[in-house]
């Protein structure tokens, strides 16, 4: 029934970004031993740009960022973050501007929130006034005298985020920010995203659900066994899953009728329903399905 | 400097926080002032100052308990926060991996600095007001107070390199360990073995000299065993001690060198590992 285009030229689409590229990796490999966790990759973030990174656990994300970080040297290709070498000795300084998120964001225990985010403060050569405020705006202004060994979950992860955002960055990487918040604080963290990218910053969010990314994400990438394997807006990605619409009835016998279609040929169908269909329905693929296309054509591949 | 003494400042800050530096300046305060008083009793009839006796026992307490305080404070250092996943967190940041190696060992450092001259300077204190006047005992004294923050120095410098070059803490727990057991028990039992067999046909003294250099402890003991006469005339095992060629220069050097040169090592190594 379903119609999935299979040939599997690399999914690539720009939409021509004049844009300055804060962030720069060109044809990068990284092994560890005979693993190997990133293969080829080239990928420009620019300013003023929000972009998903999309993959399932072990897909390549998490090195992607540490590459970013100059956590890892790439094994061959290279890496310029904020301009300069983010793994060179030079590129302490550029790092002020930079505010990194990681998976499973962890403090010392024995500090008080107040304590930890003054400490990284510092760090960036930040005044102590800022820490107050930044608590506050990721809703800790209550808590910040506790210790984090007491922080939920959620909390640690508002921490992470207030780090996160100490001086501003002109680029931000978020390694599954979202996971522990709950629904509110999504909300907030992704105000709190908007407003940085409007500001000019590039911000990085990977996870592992596409559909989480919806409406918060100007560009995904979506990343497969450490290849890149689309890289567009959603609705780029959308037309080049080639998944495309059903429509679906119930007929005069109640039985249900599903048939493909696609968005030139949706409006004809539409007149010609057959006499007695009922409960009519267009169903679009949803941001899984499309995510899971991507998956089998590069299974495929 | 600046971001170093951050991370210093933090690692002191934890280390009030987690109650380290509350626990051994009383451990370290209470041993030496039973030792002093212990060692004051026994010595109104021969006339040597009861502070060379608290030195010769509390250096040889110190050989023990400070290379086991500083190796317990560094093994987990680096390799902690890297299971924790602190570490990419604060490489993510304005700092170096030199900053965050030399930042740390010198918080630790500050850390067994307080605990080492709190704890030993209350027993000072106490011998003081006894009314012991003898200046050289008491140049012995600040040289022991000094001595015992590099033999702690030199023995976290060893751990950071243990830290930094293995990948789970329960590993380098227990190499701290053996390290501990290596220098402080193992090495001088192996060398007083050496000797015996050797009758003297291979070891010159000159190389004896080398060998008890190659031992942050052992050029601690020397130092200590031999730094004045009252305190040499009495330190009764330093029978050893009293031939040796070495020179107080040449120990302390030996000293600095043990810090700095592990601590150099465990800066090449964290430039190098992944994180």
């Amino acid at each position: 029934m379903m119609e999935v285009a299979l040939a599997a030229p690399p999914l690539v689409s720009r939409e021509a970004p004049a844009r300055v590229a804060l962030i720069t990796l060109s044809q990068i490999r990284k092994t560890f031993g005979r693993h190997v966790a990133v293969d080829d990759v080239d990928l420009d973030l620019a300013e003023g740009e929000c972009i998903g990174l999309v993959g399932h656990n072990g897909a390549g994300k998490s090195t992607l960022i540490k590459l970013m970080l100059g956590l890892f040297r790439p094994t061959t290709g290279s890496v310029r973050v904020l301009g300069a070498d983010p793994a060179g000795s030079a590129a302490a300084p550029s790092r002020a501007a930079l505010g990194y998120l990681p998976e499973n964001v962890a403090f010392q225990p024995s500090m008080t929130g107040i304590e930890t985010l003054s400490f990284y403060a510092r760090l960036k050569r930040q005044s102590a006034r800022v820490v107050p405020e930044l608590l506050d705006r990721v809703g800790l202004a209550a808590s910040g005298r506790r210790r984090v060994g007491t922080y939920s979950k959620g909390m640690c992860q508002r921490l992470g985020l207030a780090q996160a955002l100490l001086g501003n960055p002109r680029a931000l990487l978020l390694d599954e920010p979202t996971s522990g918040l709950d629904p509110a604080a999504r909300q907030d963290l992704y105000a709190i995203m908007r407003g940085l990218r409007d500001d000019g910053a590039c911000v990085l969010i990977s996870s592992h659900a596409l559909a989480e990314l919806e409406g918060q994400a100007d560009r995904v990438v979506v990343m497969s066994r450490g290849r890149k394997v689309a890289d567009g807006t959603l609705s780029t990605l959308r037309q080049l899953a080639g998944i495309h619409p059903l429509l679906r009835m119930r007929m005069d016998g109640g039985r249900v009728v599903e048939s493909a279609c696609d968005e030139a040929t949706l409006p004809g169908m539409l007149r010609t329903l057959p006499p007695g269909a009922t409960d009519i329905e267009i169903v679009r693929p949803s941001l899984d399905d499309i995510y899971a296309a991507f998956l089998h054509q590069e299974d495929l591949a | 400097m600046r971001q170093t003494l951050i991370i210093a400042g933090k690692e002191v800050r934890d280390g009030m926080r987690n109650r380290w530096i509350l626990a051994t300046t009383l451990l370290l305060a209470a041993f030496a002032l039973t030792l002093a008083f212990l060692g004051a009793s026994p010595t109104g009839a021969v006339n040597v100052s009861p502070l060379a006796i608290t030195i010769v026992s509390l250096s040889s307490l110190s050989i023990f308990l400070l290379p086991l305080i500083a190796l317990l404070l560094s093994y987990d250092a680096i390799v902690g926060e890297v299971d924790r996943g602190t570490m990419a967190l604060l490489l993510a940041y304005p700092v170096t991996r030199w900053q965050v190696v030399i930042g740390k060992f010198l918080g630790h450092l500050a850390i067994l600095a307080f605990a080492t001259l709190v704890g030993f300077g209350a027993a000072g204190v106490a011998l003081w007001l006894g009314g012991d006047n003898d200046p050289a005992s008491w140049r012995a004294f600040v040289v022991l107070m000094l001595s015992s923050v590099a033999l702690g120095g030199a023995f976290l410098a060893v751990g950071y390199v243990v830290s930094i070059a293995v990948r789970d803490r329960g590993t380098a727990g227990a190499i701290a360990i053996s390290v501990w057991l290596l220098f402080v028990l193992i090495y001088d039992m192996a060398l007083l073995g050496v000797l015996v067999a050797d009758q003297g046909r291979i070891v010159s003294a000159r190389m004896l000299d080398i060998l008890l250099l190659l031992n942050p402890a052992d050029a601690y003991r020397l130092l200590n065993l031999t730094g004045t006469e009252g305190v040499s005339t009495f330190a009764g095992l330093a029978g050893l001690a009293g031939q040796t060629g070495l020179s107080l220069p040449s120990l302390i050097g030996a000293l600095l060198a043990w810090i700095a040169v592990p601590l150099g090592g465990a800066v090449a190594l964290f430039a190098r590992r992944p994180v």
